[in-house]
């Protein structure tokens, strides 16, 4: 799979997509999966994302929930958890030439 | 018009209820993704960005009002209300779950529609002309061979795994609107001098990473020897084709290292002994089964001279710019075919939501025999609609937000869904070419420019085909942000060639003011007459390149 995340990211979550229906989710920290990148468990260094990354592909198969985990780096703003790529920006939130559709409703100023 | 027999038919309702199971038993767990993945993309089930995408096959994008009526129900039901007509013809659906594509297949079943042949390493949906059967100029309609070579490749035991997909394309007039030679093969309805119809074949063309143009191998391939000559290709491709890597599997790397004159011996040897077998000699009772299926409507013997039209024209200079670009001459006296843009200024290209299909779909019942057709560039079509009967298309099209007067023009571009939807993108493609037609709304701008193709795609797979677009922009990614390159000189016609790159990238700012600078430098120098593509063929790059870069 494609690298989304980058050598040296201070900080990272994990990402999926849910299974029965394909829509984004994050892994929490009390290991479920979450539609909202606020309630993704950030980790801080290289091992953390690594353990992080290990526990969110623990979920991959035998709880079936999900399919295509990954870690992608993250940024800790002071309006909360944002993704640092446009792409996974754009997974977060919809389509930037849809805006009605998504979740970016709930998000303003995403793709700012 | 064609409907698929019921050899077909059990083939797509046991194949339906296959993928059922497959479903149920990947969401019980029984089934791992891995083994899932390759079931799911056998039905045309891809994972985008932000939920699982349908591609759903248009053969040769010919569509009946019933089916293209079912398409906007299931988009209304299953999805959020559009779809995206794509460069081969298909329509996607962005946001079906999972869970409820077994139903939706079954509702395509029943307008004898699915999604078979839309991916995987097989020959993909033929593709063919949109104005077939209505061009001024037609050898013959090039839908009777697309659909021969559609029942003969659909799940053929030897072709369903091929070193990689396989592409078909198929035109019957002189100006190639079915981008043959940028296809695996392509194919060129022909009459000899005896009157007889006969078929060049051009292989070994393609976009992706190595864009390549298709050579000719093959000058006048007899009816009754189409199929064995289509064969003895795909075998040779089948055994010769490199399987160690994706990138080098495509038959133009093939027919590219060993050379055109080679690949043309190889398959005459083949082609040689698969007739002496003689299975696959094609029958003329069989062609007529076929022709049969696309049978001409029943056009009403109509003067060409319209001296309503012609009124309206001269009276309503709206409706004479939407005829002026998106009307174009029929075989038929007195009949016109009608291009539907699905190019609104701002908009995404291609995409047309649930309640336009359904107009479309309305109007095609009332003034166009029922029958629409989906183009290669995006647009939808009307292939015969009475000439006294365009008023009031064009004021239905109107009212459903699809009167457009831009085919054609710098605004009708080709765009793929890039990085808004697509999981393999680099940067976004449909927000550029939004961006761009907003830059180039003013019509008066867009004649005066006149024709000219804008072709965008954020990825190097080209589905935007930006390889052959006058003008190309190509989304790459330098460290998660997105910068466009841009070529220039590219066509997809019977004048097809790959454009050159002009020179480094531009960011997502400043690919706009790019493009202008490229149109304003083409305005400058151009002589009488010409549009962008002569203009560039006589200078090449270098004046393009200079006022590119001149500030850098
Ligand atoms: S060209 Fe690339 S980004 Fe565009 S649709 Fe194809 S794979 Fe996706």
């Amino acid at each position: 799979m494609a690298q989304h995340t980058r050598k040296g990211a201070q900080f990272q979550a994990v990402t999926a997509n849910r299974l029965a229906d394909g829509v984004v989710v994050y892994l929490t920290a009390k290991n479920g999966w979450s539609e909202s990148l606020q309630h993704a468990e950030v980790a801080e260094g290289k091992e953390a994302g690594e353990a992080l990354l290990a526990r969110g592909q623990h979920f991959f198969e035998p709880g079936n929930l999900v399919i295509d985990v990954y870690l992608f780096e993250v940024e800790m703003t002071d309006k909360g958890i944002r993704a640092s790529s446009v792409r996974e920006t754009i997974r977060q939130a919809g389509p930037t030439v849809r805006r009605d559709l998504g979740k970016q409703a709930e998000l303003e100023g995403v793709h700012e | 018009m064609y409907r698929y027999d019921e050899f077909d038919h059990r083939l797509v309702t046991e194949r339906v209820e296959q993928f059922r199971g497959q479903v149920a038993r990947r969401l019980s767990g029984e089934l791992s993704e891995d083994e899932f993945k390759p079931l799911r993309l056998m039905n045309g089930v891809y994972l985008q960005l932000h939920a699982y995408m349908l591609r759903i096959a248009v053969p040769y994008g010919t569509l009946s009002a019933r089916q293209l009526h079912k398409l906007a129900d299931i988009a209304r039901k299953y999805d959020k209300g559009y779809g995206h007509f794509t460069t081969r013809q298909n329509l996607q659906l962005n946001w079906p779950a999972l869970k409820d594509i077994p139903a939706l297949l079954d509702e395509l079943a029943s307008v004898e529609m699915h999604c078979i042949q839309t991916s995987g390493n097989c020959i993909r949906n033929v593709t063919s002309d949109h104005y077939a059967g209505a061009a001024t100029d037609e050898v013959e309609d090039p839908r009777i061979i697309s659909e021969i070579i559609r029942q003969w490749s659909t799940f053929h035991p030897e072709f369903s795994f091929l070193p990689r997909k396989f592409k078909i394309a198929v035109c019957a007039t002189k100006n190639d609107r079915a981008a043959i030679k940028v296809h695996d093969i392509g194919i060129q309805i022909l009459k000899n001098a005896a009157g007889e119809i006969g078929y060049e074949v051009w292989v070994g063309g393609g976009l992706g990473r190595t864009p390549i143009i298709g050579k000719k191998i093959g000058d006048f391939i007899r009816r009754e020897d189409l199929l064995a000559y289509l064969e003895a290709t795909l075998r040779v491709y089948n055994m010769q084709g490199r399987r160690d890597n994706a990138y080098k599997a495509r038959i133009k790397i093939l027919v590219h290292e060993i050379g055109a004159d080679e690949m043309k011996k190889l398959v005459e040897e083949e082609f040689a002994a698969v007739k002496t077998r003689g299975a696959l000699q094609l029958p003329d009772e069989e062609v007529e089964r076929i022709r049969a299926y696309f049978a001409p409507p029943a056009f009403e013997p109509l003067s060409d001279a319209t001296p309503e039209l012609d009124a309206a024209i001269a009276r309503e200079p709206d409706f004479a710019n939407w005829v002026k670009s998106n009307v174009q001459p029929h075989r038929v006296p007195g009949y016109a075919i009608v291009n539907v843009s699905l190019k609104p200024i701002g908009k995404p290209p291609g995409d047309a939501t649930s309640d336009q299909m359904d107009a479309v779909a309305d109007i095609a019942e009332k003034y166009a025999f029922s029958e629409i057709r989906v183009a290669h560039e995006q647009n939808l079509c009307l292939a015969h609609v009475r000439k006294r009967d365009l008023h009031a298309v064009w004021q239905a099209l109107k009212a459903a937000d699809l009167a457009t007067a831009n085919v054609g023009l710098i605004t009708d571009q080709i765009a793929c869904p890039g990085l808004d939807y697509c999981n393999l993108a680099n940067a976004r493609s449909i927000s550029v070419a939004e961006r761009i037609s907003e830059r180039f709304a003013d019509l008066k701008l867009q004649h005066e420019i006149g024709r000219l193709h804008i072709n965008t795609s954020g990825c190097i797979n080209a589905c935007g085909h930006h390889h052959v677009g006058h003008i190309g922009i190509l989304g790459v990614d330098k460290k998660g942000v997105e910068y466009y390159q841009v070529t220039l000189g590219g066509a997809a016609d019977e004048t097809a060639a790959v454009g050159d790159i002009v020179g480094p990238a531009f960011t997502e700012a400043e690919i706009v003011d790019a493009v202008d600078t490229i149109v304003k430098t083409y305005l400058d120098i151009r002589k009488d007459g010409e549009i962008f593509l002569d203009t560039y063929r006589r200078v090449g790059v270098q004046p393009f390149k200079e006022k590119l870069y001149a500030a850098h």
